[in-house]
């Protein structure tokens, strides 16, 4: 239920994440989230792809800093309170949220999320038998 | 071992006798053949006769940089130019390049000099060198390939850049010193792991980095990239180029060859020689080189000697590691700065690169330091909790060793231009905006 989620770093260059983007489309790899955290002086983008480890590669060759960090994506129905009752489990199980980002499309809300202890997230969403994705589900999306 | 034990081992008596009759012989030279000479000693009412002795050389007028570009370029030769056998040229960043030229005997000094200087690193004949040093009008490659032949070791003259050549000559020959600038040597390093290249595949012993001025903490990241003990070696072109000084095992500054090179502490505003041990700009005198000697360079190297005893057995005094040179020297809202400072920060850090750019700016007829550092990329967090703490870390570190806030920009890896040959570690915009 691990999620290898590609992270990007890039300098606050213009242009820069255009390039990103012809990367991963001239090797045909499909985006299925994106985000853009930014600072004053460089972003962070993070995205789950199909093929994780070729666009790493394609990114890396073609000079981007890149990591596979791994996440977890929680699917629950797309209602007022469904995200407030997730956090709610992992505040009592006192796991930290480093980052999310989430959507919803068609009754349905994702929602990617990391933590420094993953395997302790997943662990606890599991137990409380939420809905969690692999990374073949995103991709199919 | 010791190259030449007569020479470097020789006592304080010894040494200055010969100091001092090299430095008679050698004013008459520039006396008889370089008016530039004749005119400033007769200007300080100096007739060469004069000079007997070693104590007599603070009486006499000192050359500067600005004196060679004046003379441009062979005003300073003392032999006719039938008699020099190779010119060689340093990179001037800034108007004419600086010209020095060799005789057949200095060319044999300068081989004599770097093969003390390689002996004093452990490296003899057996040894391969990978001279990852340019090739050229720069000092680096030739200074270093003819010192390595004259002890015997096996030269690959490889010169700088290529570094996937670099990497596959180092490993199918089997080098077991490389021969580079400190800033280059850092870049081979990351590029072995980069491609992945076993650690076995490698068979370095022996690093000698010069050229640049490089930290302590610098030498250790290199030492562990590279699994070697690296050496510092030192030199300028208008000295005679690499092999001025030298580690030896001990690492307690570099032992200069002052038989050939005398070198003076001085105070950069008053010129007034300091006593030993105290900080100031190191000025050569090279009393044994005949197609261009200097009397009295000024290096705007900043520095300290020691003359004590070296557990290696050598006599020859001592140099620390030069704190930068005062080119480099920054002076920011009245606060002395100098990059090796900046890199000792950085080199305290784990998560940080010794790969930096300095960018001096005035906003509002202020003074603005940017640093730029790149982040590791073996080693980066997609936390930006994380890197901004990085970045709060360094910025405090900076703070409290330099007295002056700087703004801290992280960057991409590599995204600071490596150097082949050296590392443009300042960018001082304030000049051009005037």
């Amino acid at each position: 239920m691990l999620i290898k989620q590609l992270s990007v770093f890039l300098e606050d260059r213009s242009g820069r994440l255009t390039e990103l983007t012809r990367i991963l489309a001239e090797n045909d790899v499909n985006i299925t989230a994106l985000t853009v955290a930014e600072t004053a002086d460089y972003g962070m983008v993070r995205m789950v792809v199909g093929r994780p480890e070729r666009a790493k590669n394609a990114l890396e060759n073609a000079g981007f800093t890149v990591g596979l960090t791994e996440v977890a994506c929680v699917k629950m129905p797309d209602q007022p309170g469904s995200l407030h009752q997730i956090l709610q489990i992992l505040t009592a199980e006192q796991i930290n949220v480093d980052y999310m980002y989430a959507f919803s499309n068609s009754n349905v809300a994702l929602a990617v999320i990391r933590a420094s202890d993953i395997s302790r997230l997943i662990g606890v969403l599991q137990q409380h038998r939420l809905k969690l994705l692999s990374g073949n589900d995103l991709y199919q999306l | 071992m010791i190259w030449n034990p007569q020479r470097e081992c020789a006592d304080r008596q010894q040494m200055q006798e010969m100091q001092g009759s090299a430095l008679q012989a050698m004013v008459r030279r520039i006396y008889n053949h370089v008016p530039f000479y004749r005119n400033r000693l007769l200007a300080q009412g100096i007739e060469p006769g004069e000079i007997t002795s070693i104590e007599q050389l603070r009486l006499l007028p000192f050359t500067t940089k600005a004196d060679l570009r004046d003379n441009y370029p062979f005003g300073l030769f003392t032999i006719p130019q039938s008699e020099v056998v190779r010119i060689h040229a340093s990179s001037g960043t800034t108007g004419k390049p600086t010209v020095v030229g060799y005789s057949r005997s200095d060319i044999e000094l300068w081989a004599e000099v770097v093969a003390r200087s390689l002996t004093m690193a452990g490296i003899h004949s057996g040894d391969t060198i990978q001279i990852a040093y340019g090739y050229g009008p720069f000092t680096g490659g030739l200074g270093l390939h003819y010192g390595a032949e004259r002890i015997g070791a096996t030269v690959i003259p490889i010169s700088t850049g290529n570094t996937k050549k670099q990497l596959q000559f180092m490993t199918d020959f089997r080098a077991s010193v490389l021969a580079c600038t400190p800033s280059y040597a850092a870049h081979l390093g990351e590029s072995i792991l980069k491609e992945g290249i076993s650690p076995d595949a490698i068979h370095l012993r022996t690093g000698i980095f010069g050229a640049e001025p490089w930290s302590g903490e610098m030498r250790c990241q290199i030492e562990k990239l590279l699994q070697i003990k690296a050496y510092d070696i030192y030199g300028l072109s208008e000295v005679i180029g690499p092999g001025v000084s030298m580690e030896c095992e001990c690492q307690c500054g570099n032992h200069i060859f002052e038989d050939h090179f005398i070198p003076e502490i001085i105070d950069p505003e008053t010129l007034e020689v300091l006593p030993d041990g105290e900080l100031g700009e190191l000025v050569f005198t090279t009393v044994s080189k005949e197609a261009m000697p200097l009397l009295r360079y000024r290096t705007r190297d900043l520095t300290r000697l020691h003359r004590g005893k070296c557990d290696c057995g050598r006599t020859l005094v001592r140099m620390e590691k030069c704190l930068g040179r005062t080119d480099d020297m920054l002076i920011i809202r009245g606060v002395n700065v100098f990059p090796s400072q900046v890199e000792s920060v950085l080199m305290e850090m784990a998560e940080t690169t010794p790969h930096y750019q300095l960018i001096v700016r005035r906003e509002n007829n202020l003074d603005t330091l940017e640093i730029r550092v790149e982040i590791d990329q073996q080693n980066w967090s997609d936390s930006i909790r994380e890197l901004e703490g990085i970045r709060r870390r360094i910025d405090h570190n900076i703070r409290s060793l330099l007295g002056i806030s700087a703004t801290i920009r992280l960057v991409e890896p590599y995204s600071i231009a490596r150097s082949e040959g050296k590392a443009q570690r300042i960018i001082d915009e304030r000049h051009s905006n005037l």
